[in-house]
């Protein structure tokens, strides 16, 4: 066994457990944590792949952006957990039932993995042979180029999911005091400022 | 790259249009949203004449991921239609319920560049992404009566359950990739029609089917329909029952016959089942119900299981049958909506079915148009529906005498008698619904008079409904011309 087998296993039996510790663990908080854990040990296992940049992506987007903001989520909402799992006995054996069914799918695709003899030379975009092409620059090449339309359709999902965001949660309340910047700018000296000569002995 | 901007020049000028109208909307002060919504009717018009001029003979762009064909173009025209009738409906109800959001035909237009992506797309990750954009703008449009319970009740059910089916789609789709190495249709179809099939790519197959059957709401995934149809504003809900629905076949259709054509009884036995359990779980389960909203989200669901009939043909008779089911389902349904959004009693919505009784005594034109489209619904002579349900059974019979490769199919004659039995069960609660408005004692109180635009497109669909028998030629020939860029 290579090095590289004895990391591939160390990193895919964690993610596993880590992935199952997230949907068992009592408290959400540790769900959380164990996500996390998964994401590192998913980045491990694209580094084997020799795919860094996907790895770097998964770490930062995944874990620095969405996982923490789960974890703000998780500890701010004040949600009742034990309520939330009330009906979890009741559906538990029809769960298990599909769930078995699903792994014994699983089970056939594992037993029938034989990929078509020259099923590689399909591939619309291989890594490019060259070594000295990094994976992000090969990445680059053609998500601008070859597949500028899919590029181009996400960051139309993203403007819908801000649109939504927006529309569903922004309230605009009556009677608030919004800071104006332009009117903070725009203030004078003379409009603040006002010089009164005082005489002596009298009040203003 | 210029040609390749020119096949897709409909869609950019869709988005960027709506990407205007949103800095209209946010710069235009204290909510005048009316504006926004007359310049998106227009903007659905030029687009429309863009995606009209488009030619007809098969091209693609983007490395092979976009295709436009007269089926592209028919469809695209047919999802235009549906978004537009909808706007053009919606405005008042916007309006009367307080939530002038200039948003509203904003979100609809972006989800109907997904639907033309979608109905474009000739490889996975193209399907994939014109679903989602699609989804997730209906997503917020079913949550869009914030104030609403019930409204935010639909939207989070659609998105979580949603957001399933897409996990299962992109488990499907990772191992058809794996199997055959490849995103693309036609490269897919080449590999399948060479080799042998193993069992990796019909399990993806079927993760593939049961979330292209989420999207179209035909059983055994079709749970959220009635909770989403109620929950939902009403005239979201006429957007649900109709521009989305011919989108997802649409994408269906274009990913059997472009990518699996060379395993038709593979998937035939799937769409056989799922067509089945929709047509007969629609005419049972909408017996019970009370609120018109989930009677036609039942009725929905029974006429997808219909509609999959022309498609378990798998001829290139089948989909113009499906083509023509569609037009005539999206005319239909939009037609009733119009009613729908009629229904109402000093100002406030009602959806309850008994409010409708003795309908005819009080507004005999809105009653007749409403009883057109039931009885066109329940599949009965002389109406559209007949005819749209016709042609599918007819194109499934054919196939059972044969098919393209001479091989006959005796199990399809049992398929076809099932689905039509169903059929006659269905008719019962259309049928009732006309006796409720036309022999039941009026309630005392009246409906408030049709608003003139909602009966403006409710005519203009009743006159679609009576007269297709007559001036069927336009709608067929069209269909057979889409339905033949898949068989060439």
């Amino acid at each position: 066994m290579s090095v590289v087998n004895v990391f591939f296993y160390i990193f895919a039996t964690t993610l596993v457990v880590s992935s199952l510790l997230v949907i068992t663990s009592r408290n959400p908080v540790y769900s959380v944590i164990f996500l996390i854990m998964a994401f590192f040990n998913a980045a491990g296992l694209f580094i084997l792949l020799h795919a860094e940049f996907l790895a770097m992506i998964l770490v930062i987007v995944y874990v620095g952006a969405v996982a923490v903001l789960f974890l703000f989520v998780v500890m701010m909402l004040d949600i009742d957990f034990a309520e939330l799992r009330s009906g979890y006995m009741k559906y538990m054996p029809l769960g298990v039932l599909f769930g078995i069914g699903l792994f014994a799918e699983l089970g056939l695709l594992f037993k029938a993995w034989t990929l078509p003899a020259d099923v590689a030379k399909n591939i619309a975009t291989p890594v490019p042979k060259d070594e000295a092409i990094t994976n992000t620059e090969a990445i680059g090449r053609v998500l601008y180029t070859d597949y500028v339309l899919f590029f181009q359709t996400a960051g139309l999902i993203l403007l819908v999911a801000m649109i939504g965001a927006i529309i569903l949660t922004l309230h605009h309340k009556k009677g608030v005091k919004r800071q104006n910047i332009a009117e903070q700018v725009g203030r004078k000296r003379e409009d603040a400022i006002e010089m009164v000569k005082v005489e002596s002995g009298k009040g203003l | 790259m210029y040609s390749d901007i020119f096949s897709i020049l409909p869609e950019i000028i869709l988005a960027i249009g709506a990407m205007l109208l949103l800095m209209i909307g946010v710069f235009k002060k204290d909510g005048e949203s009316s504006v926004v919504g007359i310049l998106s009717l227009g903007l659905i018009i030029i687009t429309g004449m863009f995606v009209y001029m488009q030619p007809s003979e098969p091209q693609v762009a983007f490395n092979d991921s976009f295709t436009i064909d007269a089926f592209a173009r028919f469809l695209k025209i047919l999802v235009l239609l549906g978004s537009f009738v909808v706007i053009y409906m919606s405005n008042e109800y916007i309006q009367e319920a307080r939530l002038r959001y200039f948003e509203f035909p904003i979100l609809i237009l972006l989800a109907t560049v997904g639907m033309m992506l979608m109905i474009s797309a000739s490889d996975m990750m193209g399907l994939y992404l014109g679903l989602e954009l699609q989804s997730l703008s209906l997503y917020v449009l079913a949550s869009f009566h914030r104030r609403s319970i019930k409204s935010s009740e639909a939207g989070l059910k659609y998105f979580v359950l949603g957001a399933l089916s897409s996990g299962m789609l992109l488990y499907g789709i990772s191992l058809v990739y794996g199997m055959t190495g490849s995103t693309h249709y036609s490269v897919i179809a080449t590999v399948l029609k060479a080799g042998d099939v193993n069992i990796g790519l019909i399990i993806g197959l079927v993760f593939i089917m049961a979330a292209m059957a989420f999207k179209i709401s035909a059983a055994p995934f079709h749970m959220w329909t009635p909770d989403v149809y109620e929950g939902a504003p009403t005239p979201v809900t006429a957007f649900f029952a109709g521009a989305p629905k011919v989108a997802a076949m649409a994408l269906l259709m274009r990913l059997i016959f472009e990518a699996f054509p060379h395993i038709t009884n593979h998937w035939r036995q799937i769409l056989v089942f799922m067509s089945l359990v929709s047509m007969v779980l629609g005419a049972f389960a909408a017996i019970g119900q009370t609120n018109i909203k989930r009677l036609v989200a039942y009725s929905s669901i029974a006429n997808m299981g219909a509609i999959l009939v022309g498609l378990v043909a798998g001829t290139q008779f089948g989909i113009s049958s499906v083509l023509i089911y569609l037009t005539i389902y999206l005319i239909t349904t939009l037609g009733l909506f119009a009613c729908i959004l009629a229904m109402k009693r000093e100002g406030e919505m009602v959806e309850d079915i008994s409010q409708l009784a003795g309908l005819s005594k009080n507004n005999l034109l809105m009653a007749s148009l409403m009883g057109i489209f039931f009885l066109s619904l329940a599949g009965i002579p002389p109406f559209a529906g007949f005819w749209a349900k016709f042609y599918v059974f007819s194109a499934v019979i054919d196939t059972a005498r044969g098919d393209a490769a001479g091989v006959a199919h005796p199990g399809l004659y049992w398929f076809a008698a099932i689905g039509i039995v169903s059929t006659v069960v269905g008719a019962f609660y259309y049928l009732r619904m006309v006796k409720i408005m036309f022999f039941d004692e009026a309630v005392i109180d009246t409906l408030d008079p049709m608003h003139g635009k909602l009966q403006f497109i409710a005519v203009l669909a009743g006159i679609f409904t009576i007269f297709f028998i007559f001036f069927p030629d336009p709608l067929i020939s069209s269909a057979q011309i889409a339905a033949a860029s898949f068989f060439r």
